[in-house]
């Protein structure tokens, strides 16, 4: 089935359907990863966007349970330049398209993903639209045109829990005030941005015992639980559009330790009193190397961000940065002097991705004993 | 951190000779290394008896030893250089495996020299089986059940503990040789036993048989402050049970979901951290089981390696300069990314295409060998190709394989459609060098993918797209030509299929394809290998083709000139060529012309991003160097470099009305032509053997009647002496003309008078249409009769008269006024009772001009450029033939010891691998070197046996007396011992094998003997001298199967007798 992928600066593409008809519009990305789609698919920040894989070969080992970082496909729509029917791995349970068909997600190929990626490096990320429906170029760049964008738009109450949960047994279980979670040491308040799960198995892994909360849970209510540490974690969209929760940060600044990650890095940004700003195309991809400031030595890391922290806006007197990009020496990662708190832009929770940079989790772990 | 100023300079191992499993490859790393540290501004000082290669070029390094990469004469170079570091990880496992024994020997600690990157408790703790095993553990990695065995005696027990199959690898060995797979005791015990001789350290590792578990690679670096990362992954095709080197592979992995490639990621971080790889990239190879993906590992290499030059050409990462780098005190971080100028080597390439690999195999040379692959290499090239999906890059590299096939299948050759069910059925399931070929039958005659799964232990993933590439293939022949619709054959482009292949799908011409192709507005396009997936834009213009939309070739307006490589190795046609390509480049940029470099192997030079202003990685055919040709319009093409492949292409180009630069396409034709060659040498006045052209057996009887036995055949248009053999009767024409026209139904057979011990003499000329320069003129030490590219010669000529000499000179400038060569021309010669045969022409490079260039120190291959765009010689400074006052020798290197039952003798159909060259002002003396280069022994006392045919008697006998004055004993079999004893040479009979013990076998067995001199009638006339010959090999016993080649030993073992040898430096033979 013939597909259309209409940008809005009027360039289209052709592919087709490997999921039967759709459409779906939003803000067109590249993610460089080799391996992972399934975790990509399922990773809540890519909420509102279409994301092309730029390894060309998708669908090789099919997708399994035990890969879900979320409950839910949060990609409008997903491009590929060859889509394989037939998984081979020991893993699978399903093939990539039935997947996609379960969760009405638009899976498109034969398009030149390449192209694709060559124009979002020199346009910018750009609104897009994928159709089998509207085959109709003129039409499609017009949608395209009128969609909102993510800037300003709060894309964190698309993707939060509705309810308060505890991870335990690998699954969230509904229920407040660490009741439902699984046993731990350290008693761990997680902001749900749009968390990936796999944040949670490390954080319990390592003894802690996570209660996850919506976005807009206010201080108060953190405070209540007497938590040991709280973990912000990654979204969708622009870290400004999220209403409240830059103040909630502030609030809690200072009464327990703070870990942020990708959005909740952003938020503590801004928390501190900075800007954030939309990078012409974003980092998505497992090959991002960071070098930690603080030891000098290089990790290679999962990324996925369109915005970022401007750490000129901050006070040097207050803001440390402690992680740069070595690619682009844009910020990864700050820790504020005053108060426990520290946060990077990449992704240590990986899946996908490598695991150099597991240590962030002992490093809030150390910060929650004191 | 900055780079480390308290070394200032650094001794590099190369690898020596081409050989299989260590190929030009390790020129490729090394070159890079040498230019790499000199551009940090270290004095690097290098050894390397293979003159074949770059960096052996003058200009690569400071000071360059063509020398025998032995740890006594490493040792003498470290006592002569004293340089301050030893970097032992570029010269694959024979510079490691000598670093360690120099470091053993104390030659480091005496002169104060570091090894870096890999020290000697490294290596040992990577290469040791038992270190490295425990280190696994110690970190909790599976590796395969085992155990270690030093003697014989142990074999049964180990074998009972670990139960069958059981794999055989001993330590310390090229390439796992002599490893192998052994089912039961009987086969194990006869594994074991060669194993144990072969490996430096008497080790055998038993290992639990991982038969049908999947193989994958990472190749891996590490920096100083231990920074690591991952530059590739690599899947095999094959399953375990398939040497790596031998099996087709695929970068990325495929089949790998992110938690498994990061646990495997996690491990070869792990391993590079406990075996304490300090700097540089390493490789480690991993099996995972299908069922439950329990990761086990079964090796890595503390060096650079094949598959690291592999990966450097899959993701355009230089893994040897950064290597290099790292070496010397940079961090990952600080070295830049040359390709995207503003990121840093400190990231994870991310590719967004498909990488396959196709190793080439050359079983048709060795008929005896059993054709099966197993644990130990046995092919001698491979080939890559890159594409944006699997099944384009698969078929891509098929036909770049340049053995017949223009794909997978779809083609007139290879056909096994009347293969019977089981034969197919055993060809798919004993891995073959045809196995390819086996499953296109098996998928077009619908065989279910279990089935061929199950046979094959190939991953299901692979076969289905096989089988879609099969499907497609039926659908296109149903669709015939008039059903090649656009959308047909785009899809077909995009499936890899060549426009051969869809013309012979559809019955048409490869010409009506791309008309038809053309009308469709379907045209290649060319997309980059950047390292980021297009993340970042990139400088570096590397480039392969694909059919999709967009393209990103960006010809230039400057003046441009292709130049085509040889693609895979294969026996006759290797790293010499591709040094010629090389300096082509060198030579472009000189003249201030862009170069772009054609070729579709991974192994080379000419393959690094910085050889040439721009890289096609693509096959060389018509149909993919016409594309490029299309994108590009360069001025001009050269096809005088790549050996035959790119003068195959010389027609179809011409016709294609492309510039073909330097000596025409006729003359090329003139020169190949049988008739025309006859008319152009009978004008010139010149002798050739009488001979004439046959294209049925009765001819062929007819012209051996009239011209007399023995006679050499062979067919028309091969290189490295296809099929051609000496034959002595008419029975053996006969048989011959029965298979040799198979060999080639289209072209005739050439049947030639052969001149019996007759001085063979190769000689390399340039000429820029009016002026003609002798490179040089290289006496062979075989006779007449044994291929060129298997004979050791001698440059200049040492027993060559004056006036034959002079004759000779004036031939090859006779020839190359008459064929108006502009570049270069290699012709060979026969001298017989003093009269001059021209025996072959060639107006191409030929495989000495790299032998020649490092003896003369005139870089023949790059005044040959400048010639082909309009120089003249006189302007470039070349105006009369240089002299020199030292001997080079050049000595071929064989793989017999990689193939079980194959016998050593030479003849006229090339078997070398590799060659070596040994240069000293005394011509003993460089025939002692090339011997110990080539892992020849050369024995200074001892036992010598003496077996030759009886022409051969009169010949050996000034040898034989020279050995006995200079102390050796002389034994020798019945015939040769009457001989000898008449002739007043003391001796002692032994006894043939069928004569009884103890026999020649148990003696050599039992090491008395130091050398053995056998030669034989050009066939395998008695088993028994076959059998002394092969032993000699088995039980690295020195050995000639020439007269002449013995003579040269015994003047190499006087001369070692009477002098001490002594390193110098190529640069110093020039001052």
């Amino acid at each position: 089935m013939k597909a259309i992928i209409a940008l809005e600066d009027g360039r289209t593409f052709t592919g087709r359907s490997f999921t039967g008809p759709g459409e779906a519009v939003g803000e067109i990305v590249f993610n460089t990863g080799m391996t992972g789609y399934q975790e990509i698919l399922t990773d809540p920040s890519y909420r509102g966007q279409i994301v092309t894989m730029t390894y060309p070969l998708i669908g090789n080992y099919g997708v399994n349970a035990a890969d879900m970082e979320s409950d839910a496909i949060h990609p409008g729509a997903f491009l590929v330049k060859e889509y394989n029917p037939v998984p081979s791995n020991f893993r699978s349970q399903g093939t990539l398209a039935d997947f996609l068909r379960q969760h009405r997600v638009l899976g498109v190929e034969g398009l030149d993903t390449r192209a694709v990626t060559r124009h979002i490096r020199q346009g910018g990320a750009l609104k897009g639209i994928v159709s089998t429906l509207d085959l109709d170029p003129a039409s499609l760049v017009r949608r395209a045109q009128e969609w909102p964008g993510l800037v300003g738009h709060d894309m964190v109450s698309d993707v939060t829990c509705a309810a308060p949960y505890g991870w335990a047994d690998n699954r969230p279980r509904p229920g407040t005030d660490f009741q439902t979670a699984a046993p731990g040491k350290y008693l761990v308040v997680a902001f749900d941005f749009g968390l990936k799960y796999n944040q949670l198995r490390l954080l319990t892994d390592r003894g802690c015992r996570v209660q996850v909360v919506p976005a807009q849970t206010t201080a108060r209510e953190v405070l209540a639980m007497n938590p040991d540490g709280i973990f912000l974690s990654n979204g969708p969209g622009d870290p400004a559009g999220v209403p409240g929760v830059v103040d909630t940060m502030r609030e809690l600044l200072g009464k327990k330790p703070i870990f942020g990650i990708c959005l909740g890095h952003q938020i503590l940004g801004l928390a501190y009193g900075g800007l954030t700003y939309k990078l012409k195309f974003g980092h998505r991809g497992s090959n991002q190397p960071v070098k930690d400031l603080l030891t000098g030595k290089i990790e290679i890391t999962a990324q996925n961000h369109g915005f970022c922290v401007d750490f000129a806006s901050l006070n040097p007197n207050e803001v440390e940065l402690t992680h740069v990009n070595l690619n682009d020496n844009s910020v990864e990662g700050m820790r504020h002097l005053k108060y426990p708190a520290f946060s990077v832009q990449y992704h240590p929770e990986n899946a996908p991705g490598p695991h150099d940079s597991l240590y962030l989790f002992d490093r809030f772990l150390d910060m929650m004993r004191g | 951190m900055p780079k480390r100023t308290d070394i200032k300079k650094i001794l590099i191992l190369g690898s020596g000779p081409i050989i299989i499993s260590q190929a030009c490859e390790f020129d490729y790393s090394g070159t890079q290394a040498v230019k790499a540290l000199k551009e940090e501004g270290y004095q690097v000082v290098l050894i390397n008896s293979n003159p074949a290669t770059i960096m052996t070029d003058p200009e690569i390094a400071d000071k360059t030893y063509v020398e025998p990469i032995t740890p006594e004469m490493v040792a003498k170079v470290i006592e002569k250089e004293r340089p301050d570091a030893l970097l032992p990880t570029l010269g694959g496992q024979t510079g490691l495996n000598t670093a360690l024994r120099v470091a053993e020997m104390g030659v480091l600690e005496r002169f104060g020299v570091e090894m870096l990157a890999a020290n000697v408790e490294v290596i040992k703790k990577a290469e040791g089986r038992d270190l490295f095993r425990a280190a696994m553990r110690k970190i909790g990695l599976n590796v395969p059940e085992s155990a270690i065995v030093h003697r014989l005696e142990e074999v049964k027990a180990a074998g009972e503990e670990i139960g069958f199959p059981i794999i055989v690898r001993p330590s310390f060995t090229l390439g796992g040789t002599g490893g192998g797979v052994a089912y039961n005791h009987q086969e194990l015990e006869a594994l074991c036993a060669a194993g144990l001789d072969l490996s430096l350290n008497s080790e055998v590792m038993l290992e639990r048989s991982l038969l049908g578990w999947k193989e994958y690679e990472l190749e891996v670096m590490r920096d100083q402050k231990d920074n690591v990362v991952i530059i590739c992954s690599i899947e095999n095709f094959d399953a375990m049970g398939v040497h790596t080197g031998d099996s087709i592979t695929v970068a990325p992995a495929q089949t790998l979901t992110d938690r498994e490639y990061q646990a495997m990621r996690d491990a070869s971080i792990a391993i590079m951290r406990e075996i304490g790889v300090e700097t540089g990239g390493s490789n480690v190879q991993f099996a995972v089981n299908p069922k439950n993906g329990e990761l086990v590992v079964i090796e890595m290499n503390p060096r650079v390696s094949r598959s690291s030059a592999l990966a450097s050409k899959a993701t355009g990462f230089p893994i040897a300069k950064i290597a290099a780098k790292l070496a010397v005190g940079y961090t990952l971080d600080e070295i830049r990314n040359d390709i995207t100028r503003e990121t840093f080597a400190s990231f994870e390439p991310s590719i967004d295409y498909c990488v396959v690999k196709i190793p080439r195999w050359t079983f048709e040379k060795f008929p005896e060998a059993e054709d099966i692959l197993s644990t130990a290499m046995k092919s001698v090239g491979e080939t890559m190709a890159i594409g944006r999906t699997f099944k384009e890059a698969f078929q891509k590299g098929m036909r770049s394989l340049e053995i017949g096939a223009t794909g997978f299948g779809a083609g007139p050759k290879f056909n096994h459609a009347s293969l019977s069910r089981l034969d197919l059925e055993r060809g798919l399931h004993t891995p073959n060098s045809q196995r390819l070929f086996f499953l296109h039958e098996a998928l077009r005659r619908e065989m279910p993918i279990d089935e061929i799964h199950r046979l094959t232990a190939i991953d299901p993933w692979f076969l289905r797209h096989l089988k879609q590439i099969t499907d497609l293939e039926l659908v296109i022949h149903q669709a015939g030509f008039a059903g090649l619709d656009r959308e047909l054959m785009h899809r077909a482009k995009q499936y890899g299929f060549s426009d051969q292949q869809l013309a012979y799908l559809t019955g048409t011409s490869s010409d009506d394809i791309r008309e038809r192709r053309t009308q469709h507005g379907i045209r290649a396009v060319y997309k980059l290998v950047d390292t980021c997936a297009a993340e970042f834009e990139a400088f570096t213009p590397y480039y392969y083709s694909t059919f999709e939309e967009e393209n990103e070739a960006r010809p230039s307006d400057q003046q441009k000139v292709m130049i085509l490589g040889g693609g895979p190795n294969r026996i006759g046609q290797g790293i010499e060529f591709d040094y010629c390509c090389v300096h082509a480049a060198f030579a472009l940029k000189e003249l201030g012309l862009q170069s772009i470099m054609v070729n579709s192997n991974p192994e080379t030079v000419s393959t690094d991003y910085d050889t040439s202003d721009k890289l096609y990685f693509e096959p060389l055919t018509l149909e993919d160097v016409l594309n490029i040709i299309h994108t590009e319009s360069p001025l001009g093409v050269i096809v005088q470099f790549g050996g035959q492949t790119p003068l195959n292409l010389a027609d179809g180009l011409h016709r294609a009305g492309v510039n073909i630069l330097g000596t025409s396409v006729d003359s090329i034709d003139r020169a190949e032509d049988r008739q025309r060659f006859q008319q152009f040498l009978q004008k010139l006045g010149l002798l050739q053997p009488e001979n004439g052209t046959a294209r049925t057996p009765e001819e062929a009887m007819s012209i051996a009647e009239r011209i007399t036995y023995p006679v050499v055949v062979r067919p028309s248009y091969v290189l490295g002496g296809r099929a051609m053999r000496i034959v002595y009767n008419q029975r053996d024409l006969e048989s011959y003309m029965r298979t040799a026209i198979e060999v080639s139904s289209e072209h005739p057979i050439l049947i030639d008078k052969f001149l019996k011990e007759a001085v063979e003499v190769d000689v390399d000329a340039i000429s820029d249409g009016e002026t003609t320069i002798i490179g040089a003129i290289m006496q062979h030490i075989e006779e007449a009769g044994i291929h060129s590219g298997d004979s050791a010669c001698v440059l200049p000529p040492h027993t060559l008269s004056p006036a034959m000499l002079s004759q000779i000179k004036a031939a090859t400038k006779a020839m190359a006024r008459e064929l108006k060569v502009i570049g270069l021309m290699n012709i060979q010669y026969a001298v017989k009772d003093e009269v001059l045969y021209v025996l072959e022409v060639n107006p191409r490079a030929s495989r000495t001009v790299p032998f020649v260039s490092k003896a003369t120190g005139v870089p023949l291959a790059k005044l040959a450029t400048k010639v082909m765009l309009g120089k003249k010689l006189a302007e470039l400074g070349l105006t009369r033939e240089v002299e020199i006052t030292h001997y080079a020798v050049k000595e071929a290197v064989f793989p017999f010891d990689r193939f079980a039952n194959v016998d050593t003798l030479l003849g006229p159909e090339m078997k070398s691998t590799g060659e070596v060259m040994g240069v000293d002002t005394n011509v003993g003396l460089a025939f002692a070197k090339a011997q110990l280069a080539a892992g020849q022994k050369i024995p200074a006392s001892g036992s010598v046996l003496i077996s030759v045919r009886h022409n051969d008697k009169p010949v050996i006998l000034p040898t034989a007396q020279r050995l006995s004055a200079l102390g050796f004993k002389i034994l020798a079999t019945a015939n040769t011992a009457q001989f000898l004893a008449d002739h007043g040479v003391p001796c002692t009979k032994v006894n043939k094998i069928s004569e009884g013990r103890p026999h020649i076998l148990d003696m050599i067995k039992d090491k008395k003997i130091q050398w053995i001199i056998n030669t034989s009638m050009g066939t395998r006339t008695t088993e028994d001298s076959y059998t002394i010959r092969r032993s000699a090999l088995d039980y690295h016993i020195p050995y000639s199967t020439t007269t002449a080649g013995a003579e040269s030993m015994v003047m190499a073992i006087g001369a070692l007798l009477g002098k001490e040898m002594e390193v110098r430096a190529l640069q110093d033979y020039f001052q």
